[in-house]
């Protein structure tokens, strides 16, 4: 028999005894949408998961370091000038280099020093880090009180919280670590920070420090001595400069200074490209064996973030054939990866213990009609269907069982997920908590859901039709 | 059985049993038949119920296996073909027409008439004018939309003629066609079965215990009895007879009206 006409037969066939039909591929439905439902809430909860990781920046950066304390490295001819380097500097143009590797979306020196600031004549020694404009989409910013830099170069700050508290001279309790910014740290909005550092001066011509007038507690740090031994250039030579830089407070973030972030310790936040301007003396620099005075700048890290966590590894290797040391949190997401699909292993397995007993409804309610259509499969026989096209009817009727059941399961279960979603989201609201979508509905998640549902439905026909293609006919013709 | 010397529809047993195990006792239905039944002859099969018949029939249909001997049917050998030779057998050579009608009771006329097709492999178009045709041919084109449940039982036989014949096999088997209707309509659909049997030439094998009705139509009677044939003998069909010496009152009904 032809496929067209099978189905059309198969259906007519279903339509014959409409109730008991329509419960058993309500049955398939359910079991389908329970399926549905569980993974569409696993895959939710792990994508949720992934952008949660995603925006802590820990997954999706490398950090990277120079080679010049390994001996032996056979790095590439780096053509600057300096064939006496043992390694590869990390400057700005390695780092130009990494941020043009494929899947890099950018690649930003990491900045981090001790300073002091002065807040109203009272001087405050802390961690400062530079911020990229990236930073922004970070969950560390998440709850800003205020507002994200304006530009990447204002002379503006953002202050952790303990750090705005110390300013303001209160004191919270210990114990209760999700203290958010209140209306006091709204106070500092606004108002002016002073940040006093050091200028380093790549000029041979200036060979003392030249103190900014009118900054007292500013002692002058004296220049560190340039190794020559090894016939620096003049260029080798540079001064100190102590200088002070009005910021403005922008933002007050709750971001835990002591957590595992890319800014880890840091209390005052700055715009990374404003800093960089600075020309800030770092006490790397005063570590090298072999500092770089040109007027190329040189870092002690880079960070580099990449398009989304499954590039990390490639671009780990892309970054050590440049000559450098990579460092990044990946093992860790392997593993958080692997959980969730156990997770999503044991939701689909709960999920199909409904469709298990749906299968069941329907080799039992095939098994009944091959009882109660035992004569019309002989008159069939009798007019020339064969055993095969018996067999082909009614796995078609299991298959039709299947498709109407999957695409019924499939929007019931969608409509299940919804309404959890929905629900957990008033919850959240009621707790004070952002929205959360931990629902997702993959296109592959439907598909396959509903050939899932066709596939388990025609196994389920496997015994029925073959039953009924072993039917005698004539003993299915002889009685009346 | 390659030189068989008849054309379409002719049939042949050679020595066939159908022997059924009933617990400890063995059944013996058909107990050494041997037949020549010429292509195009209307035969008539007598007898008892339990006679074995109707399990000649089925043996004839290539719906049931012989325990033993031999089916020839245009010069081959039923027993010695494969489930699927077989099915291919029924669904193009062989038209059944069964005592119950055996029509598919949710399906409309049209539908029951063009099922043969649809295991045939037909185009959908050439099937749906076949189907129709062969209905306005049993004299219930007005009615193919209908199940079977809405006919009279002799439209219901009518219905079931028009698939059997549907597929113009070259042997049309008739079990038991009038045991479910009266005299009148039994006559009717005898006459339906002559007029085939004149108009397309197929050999028609009508099983039946009515005698009379099988004097009227048969050319040849065979009486079965226990499984074997008893007597087996020509017979001139009177049908041609009383319809020249004019309608009676419980004669045959005037011919069907045949559409070209």
């Amino acid at each position: 028999m032809k496929a067209g006409d099978l189905v059309e037969l198969a259906v007519r066939n279903l339509r014959e005894s409409v109730l008991r039909n329509s419960l058993t591929t309500l049955g398939i439905g359910v079991g389908v949408a329970s399926l549905v439902a569980m993974l569409s809430l696993g895959i939710g909860l792990q994508q949720l998961a992934n952008r949660r990781l995603e925006r802590s920046g820990l997954f999706d950066t490398i950090v990277v370091t120079s080679r010049r304390s390994l001996r032996g490295f056979d790095r590439r001819a780096y053509g600057n000038g300096q064939p006496s380097a043992k390694s590869r500097p990390l400057d700005e143009n390695a780092r130009l280099e990494m941020a043009r590797l494929p899947n890099v979306l950018e690649a930003t020196p990491d900045i981090r020093f001790v300073t002091e600031f002065h807040y109203q004549g009272k001087p405050q020694l802390t961690m400062v880090a530079g911020l990229p404009p990236s930073a922004r989409d970070k969950d560390a910013f998440e709850n800003i009180q205020g507002q994200f830099f304006s530009s990447d170069t204002a002379d503006e700050a953002i202050l952790q919280i303990q750090f705005a508290d110390e300013l303001l001279g209160i004191h919270r309790e210990p114990g209760n670590p999700s203290s958010k910014p209140d209306a006091n740290c709204q106070a500092l909005i606004g108002k002016e920070i002073t940040l006093s550092y050091a200028e380093r001066i790549p000029s041979p011509n200036i060979s003392e420090a030249q103190p900014v007038a009118g900054n007292p507690p500013n002692p002058p740090q004296t220049p560190p001595e340039t190794s020559s031994d090894d016939g620096e250039p003049a260029a080798a030579s540079f001064s100190v400069v102590p200088r002070e830089r009005k910021l403005r407070i922008v933002g007050i973030t709750d971001q835990d200074p002591d957590g595992i972030r890319g800014t880890s310790g840091a209390r005052v936040f700055i715009p990374l490209e404003m800093v960089e301007n600075l020309h800030i003396m770092l006490p790397s620099e005063m570590r090298e064996s072999e500092p770089n005075f040109s007027s190329v700048p040189t870092y002690l890290s880079l960070s580099v973030r990449v398009k989304d966590p499954n590039h990390v590894e490639s671009v780990q290797d892309a970054i050590k054939k440049l000559g450098f040391n990579t460092f990044s949190v990946l093992d860790a997401t392997r593993n958080l990866r692997r959980g969730f699909s156990g997770v999503d292993l044991f939701l689909g397995i709960f999920g199909s213990l409904a469709l298990t007993v749906a299968a069941l409804g329907i080799v039992n309610t095939l098994a009944m009609a091959t009882l109660e259509r035992r004569r019309e499969i002989g008159i069939m026989k009798a007019i020339g269907a064969s055993d095969g096209d018996v067999k082909k009817l009614f796995f078609a009727e299991a298959a039709v069982m299947g498709l109407v059941g999957g695409v019924l399961g499939v929007a019931l279960g969608w409509s299940i997920g919804r309404v959890i979603n929905i629900g957990t989201n008033i919850y959240l609201r009621r707790q004070d908590l952002p929205a959360e979508n931990l629902w997702s509905v993959p296109w592959w998640l439907v598909a396959g859901a509903i050939v899932f549902a066709v596939l388990v439905s025609m196994i389920s026909g496997l015994y029925p039709a073959a039953r009924a293609a072993r039917l005698d006919p004539v003993q299915a013709l002889r009685y009346e | 059985m390659t030189n068989d010397p008849t054309g379409s529809g002719a049939v042949r047993t050679e020595a066939l049993q159908r022997h059924f195990r009933m617990g400890e006792a063995t059944i013996c239905a058909v107990d050494g038949i041997s037949l020549d039944l010429a292509a195009g002859g209307f035969v008539a099969l007598l007898g008892s119920s339990g006679s074995g018949k109707s399990s000649l029939l089925n043996l004839l249909a290539g719906l049931d296996r012989p325990t033993a001997g031999a089916v020839i049917v245009d010069g081959r050998n039923l027993a010695e073909m494969s489930g699927e030779e077989l099915c291919r057998y029924r669904r193009h050579r062989v038209g059944m027409v069964f005592q119950a009608f055996n029509l598919i009771p949710t399906m409309t006329l049209l539908e029951n008439v063009e099922l043969p097709m649809r295991f045939a492999e037909m185009q959908r178009s050439g099937r749906l004018a076949l189907a129709r045709e062969a209905l306005e041919r049993v004299g219930l084109g007005a009615r193919h939309a209908h199940r079977p449940s809405q006919l009279s039982g002799g439209e219901q036989q009518r219905a079931a003629i028009a698939r059997a014949l549907v597929n113009r096999p070259s042997l049309l088997l008739a079990d038991e066609p009038t045991g479910n209707l009266d005299s009148h309509t039994g006559s009717e659909i005898l006459e339906l079965l002559h007029e085939s049997n004149e108009q397309f030439g197929m050999t028609v094998v009508l099983v039946t215990h009515e005698q009379a009705l099988a004097e009227r139509y048969a050319q040849r009677l065979i009486f079965l009895a226990d499984g074997k044939v008893v007597v087996d003998q020509p017979n001139v069909p009177t049908s041609r007879r009383t319809v020249e010496r004019g309608p009676q009152s419980e004669g045959p009904v005037p011919p069907r009206k045949v559409t070209s």
